[in-house]
């Protein structure tokens, strides 16, 4: 109850992992940790989607519908009418909302 | 425009971050002209960097590139500066400015592979979402090397090249979460201020302050207390804020004396209505500032709890301008 967040479209194949570890070194979250033979989704709960295991898995052992978790920019794309999912994330200099309003605030401001 | 390898200009940097750089940072975190925290594309030369220096690549927002440059003090080395359109790095990366094309583009531009003897880059961690290693390797021979999250904990991590699982983590503490106060205060001061002056016509200055109230509750408050304020999600995390931001208003309108039992009634739950819907739609507004939520929670919660917001709103208003209307007629 009260937990929206428990539950990701992240999904991996353990089968595919040639365990070259760089899922384990993309995760800001320690979704993945390393194992013997491949590696280990240790703490899915925790993935934010931000997708960059899948798009850094050589083999395509990760799949993941990866997009920005703002309720500012999805909330603008569903008044202006357009799709909610492929709406603008952070960044950019012309239409997007970030980019005209939030871009500092979106959490990495320092890195 | 198609930049001309060897007509490529090297910039030349160092690791001094200046009064002017600390004023600049300053203003980028107040929003100020927020297109305009920019550092020029292209390859920055610092220190005395030879063939063989390491390459490091950045975004050309000041302070993600003020941020490297300060971290690598007393190093020889190349910075190439990717057009991440003056946003930082890892929100550059979703939305994939900083990404394998503009980097494959930039090592192109700048004629990296004959100023470099090696074939290394090392990229922010947090670059990933945006960049693909076996493409960037495929579409310019160069391989990518995941640094640390943070720039600070460069010089560390350089001494093997390998990140221990704290600097592998983005958390959001405290003074993350300050620092992120500002911007978002600002963004929603204007509107706050009509709807506060509005507010001290119709109905006082109590009233007015309550609007006043449940903007930094939500804006400020909310970003400091977040890991403190009970359940998960951002949305009830805000209605119980709100709650308790509403308590002390509920109190001095319920218990306002001269006044009938009901409009006493009405105007305790008003605020009790209308200020946690407030905060909690701040508060879900926020998501997109935090590093850790999922597209698919934040999507959950807009369902869940938007048409509950609008309710309390819409009620409490109603609740106000029968208040309003009978103050007038001179029924209370």
């Amino acid at each position: 109850m009260f937990d929206s967040y428990r539950e990701t479209s992240l999904k991996y194949d353990p089968a595919r992992c040639i365990n070259c570890r760089r899922c384990t070194q993309v995760c800001p979250h320690a979704v993945f940790a390393e194992g013997k033979e491949h590696a280990e989704l240790e703490d899915p709960g925790s993935c934010m989607e931000c997708g960059a295991c899948a798009l850094n898995c050589p083999v395509q052992a990760i799949t993941v519908q990866s997009g920005v978790g703002c309720a500012w920019a999805m909330i603008g794309a569903a008044l202006r009418g357009k799709d909610m999912d492929t709406e603008c994330s952070c960044g950019g200099d012309d239409s997007s909302c970030c980019g005209q309003s939030k871009e500092t605030g979106c959490g990495c401001g320092e890195k | 425009m198609a930049e001309k390898p060897s007509a490529a200009e090297i910039h030349i940097t160092d690791s001094t971050i200046t009064l002017t750089n600390r004023l600049d940072h300053f203003m980028a975190r107040w929003g100020w002209k927020r297109e305009s925290h920019r550092v020029v594309p292209g390859l920055h030369r610092l220190g005395n960097p030879a063939a063989e220096s390491m390459v490091f690549a950045s975004a050309n927002y000041t302070l993600s590139f003020d941020a490297l440059r300060s971290a690598l003090s007393g190093t020889d080395a190349w910075i190439l500066v990717l057009d991440t359109k003056g946003i930082n790095v890892w929100c550059a990366a979703g939305k994939g400015t900083f990404g394998t094309d503009e980097l494959v583009r930039r090592i192109s531009s700048t004629g990296l592979s004959d100023i470099v003897s090696h074939r290394k880059i090392i990229l922010p961690q947090l670059g990933a979402p945006g960049v693909s290693w076996p493409e960037v390797l495929r579409k310019s021979g160069f391989t990518v090397e995941y640094g640390p999250v943070r720039a600070r904990d460069l010089p560390e991590y350089l001494k093997t090249h390998k990140a221990t699982p704290a600097m592998r983590k983005v958390e959001f503490p405290m003074v993350d979460r300050i620092v992120l106060t500002p911007v978002e205060f600002v963004h929603i001061a204007f509107p706050m201020i009509i709807v506060a002056a509005a507010l001290w016509f119709l109905a006082g200055p109590v009233a007015a302050l309550a609007a006043v109230a449940a903007v930094l509750a939500g804006t400020v408050l909310f970003p400091v207390l977040l890991p403190f304020i009970p359940t998960q999600d951002f949305s009830t995390k805000g209605l119980i804020l709100g709650a308790v931001v509403a308590l002390p208003f509920a109190y001095w309108l319920g218990a306002a004396p001269a006044l009938p039992f009901w409009a006493n009634a009405l105007g305790a739950v008003t605020p009790l209505l209308i200020i946690p819907a407030v905060v909690s739609y701040i508060a879900l507004n926020f998501t997109g500032c935090t590093t850790f939520t999922s597209r698919t929670g934040v999507k959950k919660e807009i369902f869940r709890y938007v048409k509950v917001m609008a309710v309390m709103a819409v009620l409490g208003v109603l609740l106000g301008v029968i208040l309003g209307i009978s103050r007038l007629l001179g029924v209370i």
